[in-house]
């Protein structure tokens, strides 16, 4: 009974400090073209009632969420179990491939063209993944070489008239190139300088493709690029952009292919060590530079292919599509996903990509209830959704009665 | 060389640049006591601002002068501000104490997206005129041939508020206990400092100096909207970088560089690159010194 008293008076207090804190921006409303204001009593009421309730729903996750993480292990829950199960993982991998396969064929073009952009934020997220997640390197700049794939296929397509197929790998090279570029000068720098003077290589791309009319036609942008062709085949509109979902999804796959080997080989083992501790990773005989140059190179790469296959797809670029918040994105989607884990960075690259699309009814509110669900999220799963459990040996019992030669199995998980 | 043209870029990068030191203290303060860029501080000075016109307009209405206006819009903004600092760190922040580095960033970065469309939601999207309030001296409307007599109370209020802020973090006891958290949290837990209690004073003062530059600037500029925060935000939070992050003077000089550079570089080379050259002098300088001009390098023992 008391602490019924004592949460009660907790609620008050939140919803009358809600109240004050509102009170300007929900009850006042500004008329500047008249320069008065009006009152909309009525919002603090809502506000009040809204603060009082939720104010115990949130104490009491808060509180769940403390209990649980001193308590359980992850590696118990559902999610884990089903994961790491060797014949039901197979069978959800399976039905998530075939359900992938056939989606065009289920859906409209409409919503197999949002599932190819939320498929390309899925190889834009594992590549920064490379950057932060294993190598431990912040990147705020990281839609810079998503640009350079881009704007590389739009210009070279028009200058030279190449097609996309022979643009795809040269625009991996171009990103990795600028991903080297970047990163040569700055080597020395660390944590949030780091993140700092990429993100200001990420602004001085996007104003330089904005202002320099001449080659990119400045914010109006390039239009007409030529959509990937099929041996030579005419495509109309609808079954090119049904290619392009199959594209997205065989790069998809390569991507984690590529990522999944990376990250069990020693050049993944020299990032994880580096984003542990620089010292002790120089002292093991890892060289720090190379490690650096080559997850950036790796992790521009993957954004040069994904922004080919952007272009393609839209067949218009222009520096409005490359802003700092497209940044943000990627880095919320590796972040929310829980860094380094794969199947977590997919599923919070289709929550970020698809949230706001399906949120459209909502229209006014979705970027409200974006931003709300990015906080929650990080407030109640702070490691991410599917926490990454790798880079670290787990050492497996012996069972009673296998023969004893190798007692202990070591597995690199 | 011509002096009145090269005078106006100088006054315009100083009034730019205190605006910007004022806001990066908010950034470096945080920074230093938890290790946070605190992505929704720009959005904290865009709320200061928004409060400040409104209290304007209200008090306007009412017929009060524009000295006792501009004295009330800069407090009720300053209190505003404060208090969603306040908010935001126990709602977003506090929770992620324990947390990687990376969950209390992107939780920042959602708040700050949250905040924008709160504020463009409940208000405008559009940009609204901000009136003139700041109250100008009659001795400086003689020499307004010369200097913008705006940029000079700016300058002045910006360094008063430094100079008061320094003495504050020296002086007196809550200064020491920031400092003292800033170095080591454990260590001035046990030596009895309220290392919660801190970190909730050291985002109210953050949040506090954002709200006068929001009320500056905004008079300054002469109108605002619910975007300004986002990119005054990354040109403080470069200032801050630039200085050395985590130091205080070192904002103040990031930022007047940081106003400087961006001003001649409009007014001698070309107005499309204004934000290049703040990138490209901040890549320069931490080349050179990789820790900011001010900023220690601290050596890593092992």
């Amino acid at each position: 009974m008391e602490r019924l008293v004592e949460e009660v008076k907790k609620s008050l207090i939140t919803a009358a400090w809600f109240v004050f804190l509102t009170f300007p921006m929900i009850v006042v409303k500004l008329h500047s073209a008249e320069n008065r204001v009006s009152y909309r009593w009525i919002n603090a009421l809502y506000v009040a009632i809204g603060a009082f309730f939720i104010s115990f729903i949130w104490r009491y996750l808060l509180e769940r969420r403390d209990k649980k993480s001193s308590s359980d292990n992850v590696e118990d829950s559902l999610v884990y179990k089903v994961l790491n199960h060797p014949v039901y993982s197979k069978i959800l991998y399976g039905a998530v491939f075939v359900f992938v396969l056939i989606f065009p064929l289920l859906f409209s073009t409409y919503q197999t063209n949002i599932m190819t952009t939320a498929l390309i934020y899925v190889v834009l997220a594992l590549g920064l993944n490379i950057v932060v997640g294993l190598a431990g390197l912040l990147d705020l700049g990281y839609v810079a070489f998503y640009a350079v794939g881009a704007y590389g296929y739009a210009l070279l397509s028009k200058y030279f008239g190449l097609g996309f197929w022979a643009v795809l790998p040269m625009a991996g090279i171009l990103a990795a190139i600028a991903g080297i570029i970047l990163v040569f000068p700055i080597l020395r720098l660390k944590g949030d300088y780091l993140a700092i003077v990429t993100l200001g290589f990420g602004e001085i791309i996007r104003i330089f493709l904005e202002n320099w009319d001449g080659l990119t036609n400045g914010p109006s942008g390039i239009s007409g690029i030529p959509r990937p062709s099929f041996f030579g085949m005419e495509m109309k509109v609808d079954q090119s952009l049904i290619f392009i979902y199959y594209i997205t999804v065989a790069l998809v796959i390569f991507t984690i292919f590529v990522v999944n080997r990376l990250q069990v080989s020693r050049l993944g083992r020299a990032w994880l060590a580096l984003k542990e501790d620089e010292i002790a990773c120089q002292s093991m005989g890892i060289d720090r530079v190379r490690a650096k140059l080559t997850a950036f190179a790796l992790g521009a790469t993957w954004a040069g292919f994904a922004g080919v296959i952007f272009a393609a797809k839209t067949t218009f670029v222009n520096p409005a599509s490359f802003t700092f918040f497209e940044s943000v994105i990627i880095l919320a989607i590796v972040v929310l996903g829980g860094m380094g884990s794969i199947v977590g960075v997919i599923i919070a690259a289709l929550m970020m990509i698809l949230l706001p699309e399906y949120l459209r009814a909502f229209s006014d509110y979705r970027m409200l209830i974006f931003g709300l669900a990015m906080v929650l999220v990080m407030v109640f799963k702070p490691e991410g959704l599917i926490p990454f459990r790798g880079g670290r040996l787990v050492y497996k019992k012996r069972e009673p009665g296998k023969d004893g030669s190798s007692n202990e199995k070591r597995a690199y998980s | 060389m011509d002096w009145s043209y090269f005078l106006d870029l100088f006054m315009s990068g100083l009034t730019k640049g205190s605006i910007y030191a004022l806001i990066a203290l908010g950034y470096t303060m945080v920074y230093g006591i938890i290790q946070l860029i605190n992505f929704a501080h720009g959005e904290i000075y865009m709320i200061g601002a928004f409060v400040a016109l409104i209290t304007a307009t209200i008090l306007t209405s009412m017929g009060l002068n524009l000295f006792a206006v501009f004295i009330l819009a800069i407090l009720v903004a300053v209190i505003y501000s404060s208090a969603y600092g306040f908010t935001v760190e126990k709602i977003a922040y506090k929770p992620l104490r324990h947390a990687s580095r990376l969950s209390p960033l992107i939780s920042a970065i959602g708040m700050s997206i949250f905040l924008q469309n709160y504020v463009m939601l409940s208000q405008t999207a559009d940009f609204v005129p901000f009136p003139e309030i700041i109250p100008v001296p009659k001795f400086l409307e003689k020499v307004s041939d010369y200097v913008d007599p705006v940029g000079v109370v700016i300058i002045v209020v910006t360094v008063v508020v430094m100079i008061a802020l320094s003495l504050f973090v020296k002086k007196t006891k809550i200064g020491k206990a920031m400092r003292a958290t800033a170095q080591n949290k454990t260590m001035a837990m046990l030596c009895g400092v309220d290392v919660d209690n801190t970190i909730s004073v050291t985002f109210v003062i953050g949040s506090a100096l954002a709200a006068i530059g929001g009320v500056l600037i905004g008079a300054y500029v002469g109108q605002i909207n619910f975007y300004i925060g986002f990119i005054a935000g990354l040109k403080a939070f470069t200032a801050a970088v630039l200085g050395g992050i985590g130091s205080i003077p070192g904002a103040a000089l990031g930022g007047v560089v940081l106003g400087l550079t961006e001003s001649f570089g409009t007014g001698y080379v070309s107005s499309d690159y204004e934000d290049v050259f703040a990138f490209v002098i901040l890549v320069l300088i931490l080349i050179f010194r990789p820790a900011g001009i001010l900023g220690k390098s601290n050596t890593e023992k092992v």
